[in-house]
């Protein structure tokens, strides 16, 4: 009698077991299908296409070779890749210097107007990513607004549109929320009471800054940066409209090699390689959350 | 050598500090006691220069404190949280204040060393905060408040997160290192039997309001006001008028009791559980009060009994030695000597 309880009490056991299974799948299916379906595929057939030759007219021709990682060692392309990486490191170190302020600065404000300076943050987000980019070129361009307003004290005009410092612009401009708003959830749960036990102990208000208040909130400041990183490096859209539509950064690469030189295996190797520098930096991350 | 004077301070419509005067003598062990939220906090962060007062001002050893910014006074303050850095182990802790005065390293190491061992935390010094437990975190607080050798060490409740065993001996601790280290210590409670412990002298706070500086020995036996006598030590009060051989109460005749009152002059009758004395019913030379036993509490040293008296609002609390004999619904008399009555005017 006993056996029986036994058997009977696994097999209770084993079921519930299943039934637990079977409840997780209906939980994950329709997000994990979906990115089987637009994630996995397609980053499968990209890794696959790097090792093939591109057809005469595109298209693929299933030859294995390895000519493409070759050629991203021309110095052509490796300068770009180079490019890129040294313009979204300038527009990432720029945004947290502006965004690291900001967000101290919210972070102390009185509940209330908290909410309504965090709405302020996010609201460029409403509207379309582009239009916003497109009003950059209004502002910047030879007969535009800055270069009028300059030119009514006696300066310029500049040429601010199409360069390199216009690309930084738009994309510290684009993803500068993206710094704020973690750089603003790790400064807000700070305790305010050790900088005031900083100060107690005798350190000057930038002590106090770099000894606690910094070190406190790095894993905000490396959250942001990779936010602000990341969708720079691979960008095509900002140095498209206002770098002056040459193959300026990867993104742009990239862009042409799929859909103006229809070299798919190569445009799958500079993806790749893109790839591979991003994950580079989510292990850094990762190393740095667990240390903290 | 701290003079605090005339202090105020409002936030919105809380009146947080009330024109609060003091003078704390060098060396001294001064405590701030009174129930939660009348200001005490403030008061320390007024000191500290992280709160600064509507009105009023502080000197220390007659230099002019509230001038000065957070970073530049003499003063250090164990924070009630403790606020240690989460981010640095004990030793670095301790020696943050040291380093910032720019000492030498070799005496920074030295020094941290010294005042580790003081608090008994030597071995725990390349630990994080959050492996500490309570007891540790608060001497580490307090090392890193006293390292820096300061003039005044202000305490915002050290002792309130600590377990009662753990707080007792770190009321001795507290004691012995006030002695050594020679610091005038002001530390906060709402704990009366700590403030009476640890402190010289004692400032009974209510509602942003000092009611009495005094040694905790005259605090207890003679309170001044009717808050001092509710606060401190859980008093027996009797309403009533002041007469020639103590007070007469409403509902409950004369009552014994010491008094240099006018006669006729509103007033509190406080007598302390322990003077109070419990007889049968029966014994001669009645008592004072008669009544039922309501309720008996042994706390080992000390039994508690409570006795309603009709007539009476609260009952009557008594402290007896050791165990005692009365059951609730015995029916007893309570008396007590007349100078064991104080008069506290209404
Ligand atoms: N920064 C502040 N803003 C608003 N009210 C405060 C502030 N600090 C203290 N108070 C109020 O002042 C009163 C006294 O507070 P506190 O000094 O912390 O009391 P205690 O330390 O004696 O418990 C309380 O009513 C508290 O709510
Ligand atoms: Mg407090």
């Amino acid at each position: 009698m006993t056996g029986s309880t036994v058997v009977s009490g696994a097999a209770a056991a084993s079921r519930s077991r299943r039934s637990r299974a079977l409840g997780r799948l209906v939980f994950l299916g329709p997000g994990l299908a979906y990115l089987v379906a637009f994630l996995l595929i397609p980053l499968a057939l990209v890794l696959g296409y790097t090792v093939f030759r591109r057809g005469r007219f595109g298209g693929v021709v299933y030859e294995v070779t390895g000519e493409n990682f070759t050629r991203l060692l021309d110095p052509l392309y490796l300068e770009v890749v180079l490019g890129s990486l040294k313009l979204a490191t300038i527009a990432t170190v720029i945004a947290l210097l502006a965004g690291y302020p900001t967000a101290y600065l919210i972070a102390r404000l009185p509940r209330r107007w908290k909410t309504v300076a965090l709405v302020a943050i996010v609201l460029p987000f409403w509207t379309n990513f582009l239009v916003r980019v497109y009003a950059w070129i209004v502002l910047l361009s030879g007969p535009g607004l800055l270069n009028g307003a300059l030119e009514k004290i006696g300066l310029g005009p500049y040429e601010l549109l199409y360069g390199q410092g216009a690309i930084v612009t738009g994309l510290v401009y684009s993803y500068l929320p993206l710094m704020v708003l973690p750089l603003y959830a790790a400064i807000e749960r700070l305790d305010p009471q050790l900088r005031e036990a900083s100060a107690n102990l005798g350190a000057s208000p930038a002590r106090t800054f770099f000894s606690v208040t910094l070190p406190l909130t790095r894993s905000g400041v490396v959250t942001g940066c990779l936010f602000v990183f990341v969708p720079s490096f691979g960008n095509f859209i900002v140095p498209e409209l206002l770098g002056g539509g040459r193959s300026i950064m990867v993104g742009n690469l990239i862009r042409d090699q799929f859909l103006k030189a229809r070299d798919w295996p190569f445009g799958s190797t500079l993806a790749l390689a893109l790839l591979a520098v991003l994950i580079v930096l989510l292990l850094l991350q990762a190393w740095s959350a667990r240390r903290a | 050598m701290l003079q605090i004077t005339g202090v105020s301070r409002r936030f919105g419509d809380v009146t947080a500090l009330s024109d609060v005067s003091l003078e704390i003598r060098q060396g001294e062990f001064f405590a701030l006691l009174g129930p939660s939220g009348c200001g005490k906090t403030t008061l320390l962060r007024i000191l500290a220069g992280f709160e600064s007062p509507d009105a009023g001002s502080v000197t220390l050893d007659g230099a002019d404190l509230l001038g000065r910014p957070a970073h530049r006074r003499p003063v250090n303050l164990m924070f009630q949280s403790y606020a240690l850095f989460p981010h640095m182990t004990v030793a670095k802790n301790v020696a943050y204040g040291l380093e910032r005065e720019r000492l030498p390293k070799a005496e920074v190491r030295t020094r941290v060393g010294e005042v580790l061992e003081k608090v008994g935390l030597t071995e725990a010094a390349g630990r994080r905060p959050h492996q500490l437990s309570g007891g540790q975190r608060q001497r580490v607080a307090l090392a890193r408040a006293i390292v820096k050798r300061p003039r005044l060490l202000l305490l915002d409740e050290p002792l309130s997160a600590l377990d009662k065993q753990v707080r007792a001996e770190m009321q001795l601790e507290l004691k012995r290192l006030q002695h050594e280290v020679g610091i005038t210590f002001v530390v906060v409670t709402h704990d009366q039997e700590e403030a009476m412990s640890l402190a010289d002298r004692i400032a009974v706070f209510n509602a942003g309001r000092v009611e009495q500086v005094d040694e905790p020995v005259a605090l207890y036996e003679r309170p001044r006001t009717p808050f001092v006598a509710g606060f401190v030590g859980a008093g027996n009060l009797f309403p009533g008028r002041a007469c020639a051989v103590g007070l007469a109460a409403d509902g409950l005749g004369v009552l014994p009791g010491a008094s240099d009152l006018p006669d006729g002059t509103s007033a509190l009758l406080a007598v302390r559980p322990e003077r109070v004395r419990l007889a049968p019913e029966t014994a001669e030379g009645a008592g004072t009060l008669r009544g039922e036993v309501a309720d008996v509490s042994f706390y080992g040293g000390v039994s508690h009994v409570s006795v309603a008296v009709p007539g009476c609002e609260r009952p009557v609390l008594v402290a007896v030695q050791g165990a005692t004999r009365a059951r609730p619904g015995t029916r007893v008399a309570l008396s007590w000597a007349p100078e064991d009555g104080v008069l506290v005017p209404q």
